[in-house]
């Protein structure tokens, strides 16, 4: 199944559970998750018995062609879909709805039109109850991480694609996640400013050392930027393999190891040749 | 080309011209067809013996109380249809339908139910208004993108804070344009309202002007009518749309 691999530069924290099989308890896992989506006409499985572990300060990837699940996967994870079979548990406890330790970063830039750049930011903070010295405090770190002191007071609609996807993270990463969920967001971005927030993201991970689940169908990007690459295939959504990696970092799109690993996801996502049908979700 | 008021100011000079002309040629009587200067006259007359400031005042509260609570009605309204589905499929109906009715068709069962009062009257502003401002309200809450809230729930809100600081601030677009709406609704209930029962207030005041034969008087207040409507347009829902505007960047205002 999966396989973990181990960041010894990194500390671990403890977690309140006990032990599984030998091995340090995972941040999140989800034990045989299955998720069916029924409509008159079909039914689509749309994972089927999945199994993934995440360790504490890991930068797990989800690569895989649309509908293999792979944002179903991340849905359940978020707690925003909860119709699941099986297990998920974050900290050891049942996943049963959204909650801010696991944050999200969406494909679409889904921040609040009516509240500038550093209201979004302090968006979390505020549900929190954070005095507004302590938010300011907090955004203007989140801000400077992204590069976008600047931008404090723009409005959304002012941003362009790539600026509204570093708020989105900075809103994120004021929430203090513990898990950062991240659903293709740089899927709908050109391909510079795709490389950019690649190397962006690698620095701000780097330096604040969270875990991260981030998902993409670009097999270069899951080679950038994760410890571990889970490939995933479709109808039904099933991890056919996980590719640990071990490449120093900060890794550029150009690197021929980088190459090298993409040719060798590709090969994983193209192996078993013949494919079933897809249906749509 | 001259400033926009300097262009405006123009085109009003112009049609004020025309207008002395006319009146001057006496093709129609001066008794229907009223000069500009009688018309200020009267409008001069009218501030100065204080009828006009008191005809407004009466106007104003009552538009203010009516409104103010057709907003309140009429939000609660959308977000009860917006939220419950068989409330939509029922009530739902039952708000466009009556939001085609003209609300001045309000008054005669206001007038048996509350007699000639102000509470009659404030009751035709408030059918005026409160079915725009429902129908709104929905429309508002519905056009909201599933993903705000999402986004939302994913920072830790709860099912309090999602309407408090998501649902409310993002239905804004739509509820500015709603009570756009619903304020010209309630003016024109309002104005309606006075002039078919003895009440004080502009509508009345534009009565008076016509049991006295002067349509001097019958211009002047109608010009305060289009004002007030004019000013409060520009003033109140020019500068809500304009902050739309800013924020939301689309022509959503």
């Amino acid at each position: 199944m999966t396989t973990v691999t181990t960041m010894t530069a990194r500390a671990q924290p403890s977690v309140p559970t006990a032990p599984r099989g030998g091995e340090r308890s995972p941040l999140l896992s989800l034990r045989g998750v299955s998720r069916r989506f029924r409509t008159r006409r079909q039914e689509t499985l749309a994972l089927d018995a999945v199994s993934l572990d995440v360790q504490a300060h890991e930068f797990v990837c989800i690569v895989g062609p649309s509908g293999c699940g792979k944002s179903t996967l991340l849905g359940v994870a978020a707690g925003i879909d909860t119709a699941f079979d099986g297990e998920a548990l974050f900290e050891g406890q049942p996943i049963r709805g959204m909650a801010r330790e696991r944050a999200v970063v969406f494909q679409e830039p889904a921040l609040f039109p009516w509240l500038n750049v550093r209201a979004n930011v302090e968006f979390g903070l505020k549900l929190r109850g954070l005095s507004s010295a302590a938010r300011r405090a907090a955004s203007d770190a989140q801000l400077a991480l992204v590069g976008l002191e600047r931008f404090d007071r723009a409005y959304v609609h002012e941003l362009s694609g790539g600026m509204k996807q570093r708020v989105q993270l900075a809103r994120a990463l004021a929430a203090e996640p513990h898990v950062l969920l991240m659903d293709e967001p740089f899927a709908a971005l050109d391909a510079q400013t795709r490389d950019e927030l690649q190397l962006e993201l690698q620095s701000v991970w780097e330096r604040i050392g969270t875990t991260v689940l981030f998902v993409t169908h670009n097999v270069r990007e899951a080679a950038i930027l994760g410890d571990r690459v889970v490939v995933m295939s479709p109808s039904p959504g099933r991890i056919k393999s996980v590719l640990p990696v071990d490449l120093p970092r900060p890794r550029l799109p150009d690197d021929y190891r980088v190459a090298d690993l993409a040719a060798q996801i590709r090969a994983e996502l193209a192996s078993d040749g013949e494919r079933e049908p897809r249906y749509a979700i | 080309m001259p400033s926009k008021a300097l262009r405006v100011g123009a085109f009003y000079l112009v049609v004020i011209g025309l207008w002395a002309l006319v009146a001057r040629a006496e093709v129609w009587s001066p008794f229907l067809f009223p000069a500009p200067q009688g018309v200020w006259r009267a409008l001069v007359r009218n501030v100065e013996s204080g009828l006009l400031l008191e005809a407004l005042q009466f106007s104003m509260l009552r538009l203010v109380v009516g409104y103010g609570i057709s907003i309140a009605i009429g939000l609660a309204l959308g977000f009860v249809i917006a939220s419950w589905r068989y409330a939509d499929e029922t009530l739902g109906g039952v708000v466009l339908g009556l939001q085609s009715l003209p609300s001045i068709t309000w008054l005669p069962m206001a007038v048996l139910w509350f007699g000639l009062s102000e509470r009659a009257i404030i009751f035709v502003v408030l059918m005026g208004s409160t079915f725009s401002v429902a129908i709104s309200a929905r429309a508002g809450i519905r056009a909201l993108p599933p993903l705000l809230v999402r986004a939302a729930g994913t920072l830790g809100a709860t099912r309090w804070q999602l309407y408090r600081y998501v649902v409310l601030p993002g239905m804004i677009p739509a509820m500015v344009q709603g009570m756009k709406q619903g304020w010209s609704f309630a003016w024109r209930s309002l104005m309606a309202g006075e002039l078919l029962f003895v009440s004080l207030g502009l509508g009345h005041l534009l009565n008076v002007g016509r049991d006295l034969n002067d349509i001097n008087m019958v211009f002047a207040i109608m010009l305060v009518i289009v004002a007030v409507g004019v000013a409060v347009d520009r003033l109140i829902f020019g500068r809500a749309e304009a902050w739309v505007r800013e924020r939301w960047g689309y022509a959503a205002g």
